[in-house]
């Protein structure tokens, strides 16, 4: 059971003495739970982007506990290296030059990219492999690639275009929210290699109040539409940003301003789905009512003589 | 740093100048987001580019590189009109009333008594008058006093002018201006945090000072959440200076004697420090007794009263110094035969690259210990354009030993901050990597062999160095460490009482305090003593209590000077030994003695209004006049680079630092603006340290390929396309490189010319995990600080063009 | 001078009874890939679509194996069944007697022959049948590749890869419904399986379902 305080400073994760186990889940890919008997806490994982100085620690905690490496690559003319998400690189800096048309000042927005945790994920949604995509009832959403069968669902689920597809296993990968540290009492590793604890992890209620210090520092400097992201579109976010401009989230390198699972994916994996079995199995019933109502439609022998009238008699 | 790390939480206004914290020290920079945090404090970046320190900043201002003192002695000067001083200071802490020499002046660019012939100063006029009782006379209303002359050298630095010369717009200039200026009241409080983008400069020395001069006259050195903090850039660079790893260093900052001091007694003539007013402790009054004990640590009972301590088996000087630029010089010059190069990369960190590869290849013998694949190493090996070298006519023979990473060492590094931290191996040294000290104890024991054997010139040196080391061919970090601290060579028995044991043969020293200048002590850095003596290695403690949170944390590791977190630290108290800021008090008198959360930086008894708390001044006070200790000039001056896109405003005859040294056949390789048109700087990123990450597969993927940053104007007036191929080149060399155009590099105007700005990292060579590339070396010109002699990285000229590609 | 709905192959073979060739031992190989890949396609398929039916990935070995082979078999059909097209199109053209045919849809599930217009090879059913198979597999070939993320993966936006796979689903459906019609008539019409099993109907077959294509083939054979 979650038992645990927040300390914004100086430790920047969070022990949570807890296990995660197939009795945790809330949701599971394909599949039904039954709701676990006891709910963990809810956590969450807090990046400050106006604290974030865009040094990469935490890509290279993440290749590190990870055990992942990206291949040495070419300069694309910024900063932004490596350029995007990878099945080996679960989260990466994005970095915006953007001149504030009130202030006319330059802003470099740098923003850590990588999976939300969403409170109602796409992802979780459009799988289709039972069990291959889990949420624990603490808001780690979570890939089990045991079950993953590459088909890239979960791409097309999810409202931020995170999951990425192995060309190598053909599995996707994310940011598993280092649910194998938090599962042993460790925050995620991102946060814990985070030189000015612009990434802290801790319980979702700690990390707002904390979001709410944030929020009052940032408006006595100025910025006056400072704000959480924790959108209500997708139920809330297990990772959020103290955004400087929170009226403008898609000034961070196109954060969605309001995301939710597309509508599309929704009449996929709702309506077509149901409307789809039902037509089938209603074409086949008719099929078969049918048959047994009309009978079989059979060759008369006056048919087989009409033909053999037709064909000039016999041979 | 006269402060430390954890101090910087303390402060409420940090200015980042001539460093880019968060780039090159993000760990430390945390500290920063903790004052933001926890006091609200204020983060203003002034620099040619908007670095990543200035993403996170409050208020950023553009400046030219290399203009820095201009930009500072406007702020002194805005101070100064506006009278935001912090007085009580001034007058009490620092030298401004005392009264200068008269002949002393400033003109066109010049102090009095210069040699042009020379590039050097007669510095007789740089100092105080001295009443008849034999101190500094005192007046601060003396047309001739510090404060005087002071306020009339930065009236010339008015914001248009600083416009002018800096490029940085007046208003954004008022703005840091004013808000530095609001520290000047004692209950606000400044820190300034620097490193390479001050000290690479022609004028580094005097950067530094004319923010120290800001600093002193806001009140803000020896207060909690002030000082002068330099962030250092290896982890262990500020170890190094303080043992003496300099040419003209010995360890603590003791001076290596030259050829003129032949004596011990004449070396020690010059360093007697008599106090420059009355009652003060001109700390350095200790010298001999911190020079003899260095020298008994060194040569042991061959280094008697006798013969001086051995003082013949010091090296004397001919030179300055041999620094660097001048080492590289001579090797260029066929005068130097071989060539020792533990844990340094030269050929990527000295200037002017194509002169280091002649210089090598002159060389008899060139040896390399190193953990990594060095690219001097490789100096020989033609790869392509990247080092395109004639492999076959260089005779260099390269011996190549391979070291151990800190990490598969056991010893101190010391931070920034001053803090000796010891620290565990982590790991065991892979194949034939051998610890450093291993290597060296090996070559002194041969070496020492061959002597033995063969005799030779002046063998003692080398036959006496005292070498008391368990194992000879291996001596232990603890060792060292012990040996470093100090301890007692005879007995020392109470004058008074000679049945009472002072010091005990065999014993570690507690501290310098117990030093002597008999012999009867030996010690191998004064400064480190008290790091390991008879408590234990104090280095290792790992308490992080912290009274009151001062951020002090008094039991974590150990700090030189005796365990001391904040230098100068009496001056947190008023005249009368009160804090200035009672929030944030540090040291203060109690009435009998002081008292406070860190060890004080004056006698516990010294009597608040009598003693000043510079107490390693013979005058007990900080200096805005430097005496003649600063080649260039008692004040800072604004000087252009010696590559700068428009001549010097104040002074259009002066090239450069006029006291900087240049070499013959240096100055025909410098640049002027119309050949190259554009202001070149280099630095760090953060995905990379220096040369070593690039050896690591991680770091070179975050980071792979060299590349240059300029502005958008720039890139479109070349016709340059962002991630295209770019060619850069100066007077001395030519790099290839991927142009990352960046609205974070903007023109600047100054004296009416548009300037451009090409900044280019330093992360790149031949060797390693990374996309082969060029180090700004290649580019950079042959000059150093007129005082230290560190190159002029940070600012020079040069051309640019878009190209095809490099030819594989 | 073949009449336009005759196939090339199609042949009366007077006697008693009368036979009729109706496909040639091409076209039912032909047909026979075509339907079993596209029985394969929703088997796979169906179980990628609800998890009620991923059971069926066992069939393919496992979930990976079922993603894996599922696009290849929808290129084999599409490959197949354009070889279907081409013998077929010509004679799956709309005529008049179509319409008619339609409208009496009520004789047609009847199994009321007498009351229907003669026809030629194909009904206005099996055309439907047809035309319907041609558009959705092109639909499914198309929105299949853009979701076949294993090499095209960079061809198309996420946006453009939600729809690609709502129509790729809604087409499978559609055209599940369409097979089962397809299936369901060639059971429910007696005699006509043999037609694509051993390439031959019998002539009261083609008297009473394909009247006027008998009386082409047998006035042609005149």
């Amino acid at each position: 059971m979650a038992n645990f305080e927040f300390v914004t400073s100086p430790a920047p994760t969070k022990d949570i003495k807890v296990g995660l186990g197939d009795g945790d889940l809330v949701k599971r890919s394909a599949s039904t739970v039954s709701p676990p008997a006891k709910a963990l806490t809810p956590v969450a994982k807090l990046i400050d982007v106006s604290k974030c100085i865009g040094c990469k620690a935490c890509e290279v905690a993440c290749l590190e506990w990870n055990d992942k490496r990206i291949p040495v690559g070419e300069n694309v003319g910024s900063y932004d290296f490596p350029p995007d998400l990878t099945p080996n690189m679960f989260t990466v800096m994005r970095f915006t030059e953007w001149v504030n048309p009130q202030s006319q000042n330059l802003e470099w927005l740098i923003r850590k990219d990588g999976c939300m945790h969403c409170e109602d994920p796409g992802c979780l949604k459009a799988c289709p492999a039972p069990g291959a995509i889990v949420q624990y009832s603490n808001g780690i959403v979570d890939f089990d690639h045991d079950k993953c069968i590459g088909c890239g669902y979960c791409v097309k689920g999810c409202p931020f275009n995170i999951p990425r597809i192995s060309q190598v296993d053909h599995k996707a990968y994310k940011c598993t929210l280092c649910s194998d540290r938090v599962a042993v009492g460790q925050g995620p590793a991102c946060a814990h290699a985070c030189p000015t604890h612009a990434i802290v992890f801790g319980t979702k209620d700690e990390m707002k109040k904390h979001a709410d210090d944030r929020i009052k520092d940032l408006k006595s400097r100025g910025f006056a539409n400072a704000g959480l992201y924790d959108p209500p579109g997708v139920g809330g976010t297990h990772v959020m940003y103290v955004l400087h401009h929170a009226d403008q989230p898609q000034i961070y390198a196109n954060l969605p301003k309001d995301p939710h699972i597309s509508p599309i994916v929704e009449v996929w994996k709702g309506l077509t789905k149901y409307a789809g079995l039902a037509a089938m199995g209603a074409f086949a019933v008719i099929g078969l009512v049918h048959h047994v109502v009309t009978g079989a439609n059979r060759v008369s022998p006056e048919d087989e003589a009409n033909a053999e009238k037709l064909t000039g008699g016999r041979p | 740093m006269t402060n430390s790390w954890t101090d910087i939480k303390n402060t409420d206004l940090v200015v980042i100048m001539g460093g880019n914290a968060a780039e090159a020290h993000p760990c430390g920079f945390k500290w920063v987001t903790e004052a933001k945090a926890n006091r609200g404090a204020k983060l203003v970046v002034v620099d040619p580019r908007f670095t990543r320190s200035a993403s996170v900043a409050d208020f950023y201002a553009p400046i030219r590189q290399g203009t820095d003192i201009a930009f500072l002695l406007g702020v002194m000067n805005y101070c100064i009109s506006n009278d935001k001083v912090q007085w009580d200071y001034v007058r009490a802490f620092t030298n401004a009333p005392y009264v200068i020499k008269e002949g002393f002046g400033y003109q066109d660019g010049l102090f009095t008594g210069y040699d042009e012939t020379r590039r050097d100063y007669n510095r007789s006029t740089w100092d105080y008058e001295l009443g008849d009782d034999g101190y500094v006379k005192s007046d601060i209303d003396h047309p001739r006093s510090v404060w005087n002359l002071l306020k009339k050298h930065v009236s010339v630095y008015t914001p248009e002018m600083v416009e002018r010369i800096c490029g940085t717009p007046k208003d954004k200039f008022l703005k840091v201006a004013q808000m530095i200026s609001e520290c000047s009241t004692p209950t606000k409080t400044m820190t300034s945090m620097y490193a390479l983008g001050w000290t690479q400069h022609s004028k580094g020395s005097q950067n530094i000072r004319a923010m120290a001069m800001l600093q002193l006259i806001l009140g803000n050195i020896g207060v909690r959440g002030g000082g002068m903090n330099a962030l250092r850039g290896h982890s262990n660079i500020q170890g190094l200076t303080d043992l003496g790893l300099m040419s003209n260093l010995i360890p603590g900052y003791l001076t290596i004697p030259t050829e003129k001091e032949a004596t011990f007694d004449t070396y020690m003539s010059t360093r007697g420090f008599k106090p420059l007013r009355p009652n003060q402790m001109s700390y350095w009054q200790n010298y001999k007794k911190f020079m003899v004990s260095f020298q008994k640590a060194m040569w042991g009972d061959a280094a008697t009263a006798d013969n001086g301590f051995a003082y013949d088996y010091l090296p004397k000087l001919d030179v300055p110094a041999y620094d660097i630029l001048r080492i590289m010089e001579l090797m260029h010059q066929g005068k130097v035969n071989g060539y020792m190069c533990q844990g340094f990369n030269p050929l990527l960190s000295a200037p002017n690259r194509k002169k280091l590869t002649a210089a090598f290849a002159k060389l008899k013998f060139l040896v390399v210990m190193d953990p990594l694949q060095t690219e001097t190493a490789r100096f020989w090996e033609n790869h392509g354009e990247y080092n395109d070298v004639p492999t076959a006519s260089i005779q260099t023979e390269v011996i190549e030993l391979p070291t151990t990473c800190f990490a598969e060492d056991e010893g101190s590094l010391t931070n920034s901050g001053r803090w000796l931290q010891w620290h565990w191996a982590g790991g065991t040294p892979p194949g034939e990597a051998k610890h450093d000290t291993w290597i060296m104890a090996q070559i002194h024991l041969r070496l020492k062999a061959l002597y033995q054997k063969e005799g030779g010139a002046f063998a003692d040196p080398i036959l006496k160095l005292d070498w008391r080391y368990k194992d000879a061919g291996n001596p232990t970090p603890e060792e060292l460490a012990k040996e470093v601290n100090g301890y007692v060579v005879e007995d020392v028995r109470d004058p008074n009482d000679a049945t009472k044991l002072v010091l005990q043969k065999g014993k570690q020293v507690v501290s310098f305090a117990a030093l002597r200048d008999d012999g009867k002590t030996a010690c191998g850095c004064w400064i480190y003593s008290g790091c390991w003596n008879e408590a234990g290695n104090n280095m290792a403690r790992r308490d992080t209590s912290d009274p009151d949170s001062t951020g002090a944390y008094l039991k974590w590791a150990w700090s030189w000077p005796v365990n001391r977190r904040i230098l100068y630290n009496r001056a947190s108290a008023d005249i009368n030994g009160k804090p200035w800021d009672d929030s944030r008090k540090l040291l203060w008198w109690d009435g009998a003695k002081w008292t406070g959360y860190d060890v004080p930086d004056i006698a516990p008894t010294a009597k608040p209004d009598v003693v000043g708390p510079f107490i390693m001044n013979p005058e007990g006070t900080a200096r805005l006049f430097t005496r003649g200790m600063m080649r260039d000039g008692p004040f800072p001056a604004h000087y252009e680079p010696f590559e700068a896109p428009i001549a010097n405003v104040l002074a259009p005859k002066v090239r450069g630092n006029p006291a900087a040294r240049v070499f013959k056949g240096d100055m025909e390789q410098f640049g002027d603006a119309k050949e190259f048109p554009y202001a070149a700087t280099s630095y760090r990123l953060t995905e990379h340290f220096h040369f070593w990450t690039k050896h690591s597969q991680v770091n070179a993927s975050m980071q792979p390929e060299f590349f240059v940053e300029i502005s958008e104007q720039l890139a479109k007036e070349k016709n340059v396309k962002n991630g295209g191929w770019v060619r850069v080149w100066s007077k001395r060399g030519s790099v290839k490189a991927k142009a990352v155009v960046t609205k974070r590099i903007q023109p600047l105007t100054c004296d009416g010319k548009t300037v451009h700005i090409v900044g280019i990292p330093l992360h790149w060579g031949f060797m390693g995990e990374t996309k082969k590339g060029f180090g700004p070396n290649s580019l950079t010109p042959y000059v150093g600080d007129a005082n230290i002699e560190t190159p002029e990285y940070k600012a020079f000229l040069v051309d640019i063009e878009p190209i095809a590609g490099p030819v594989a | 001078m073949t009449a336009y709905d005759v196939e090339s192959g199609d042949q009366v073979h007077p006697g008693r009874p009368v036979t009729v060739d109706r496909y040639t031992a091409g076209a039912r190989l032909n047909h026979w890939v075509t339907a079993i890949c596209l029985v394969l396609l929703a088997l796979s398929g169906l179980a990628l679509f609800t998890p009620s039916l991923y059971f069926l990935t066992g069939l393919f070995g496992g979930g990976q194996w079922t993603r894996t082979v599922h696009p290849w078999i929808g290129v084999v059909l599409f490959v197949s069944f354009f070889g279907l097209f081409v013998r077929f199109w010509k004679a799956n053209l709309w005529k008049a007697e179509d319409g008619t045919w339609m409208a009496r849809m009520r004789d047609v599930l009847g199994g009321h022959e007498e009351n229907l217009p003669e026809i030629g090879k194909y009904n206005a059913g099996q055309k439907v049948v047809f035309w319907a198979m041609s558009l959705l597999i092109i639909v499914l070939i198309v929105s299949g590749f853009a979701i076949w993320d294993q090499y095209f993966a960079q061809y198309t936006t996420i946006d453009q890869k939600r729809w690609a796979v709502l129509i790729h689903a809604m087409a499978a459906v559609t055209i599940i419904c369409v097979w089962i019609v397809h299936v369901y008539a060639a059971i429910w019409v007696r005699g006509t399986i043999s037609a694509m099993t051993k390439g031959r109907v019998t002539g009261g077959w083609a008297w009473r379902h394909h009247r006027k294509w008998l009386r082409e083939l047998v006035s042609g054979k005149k």
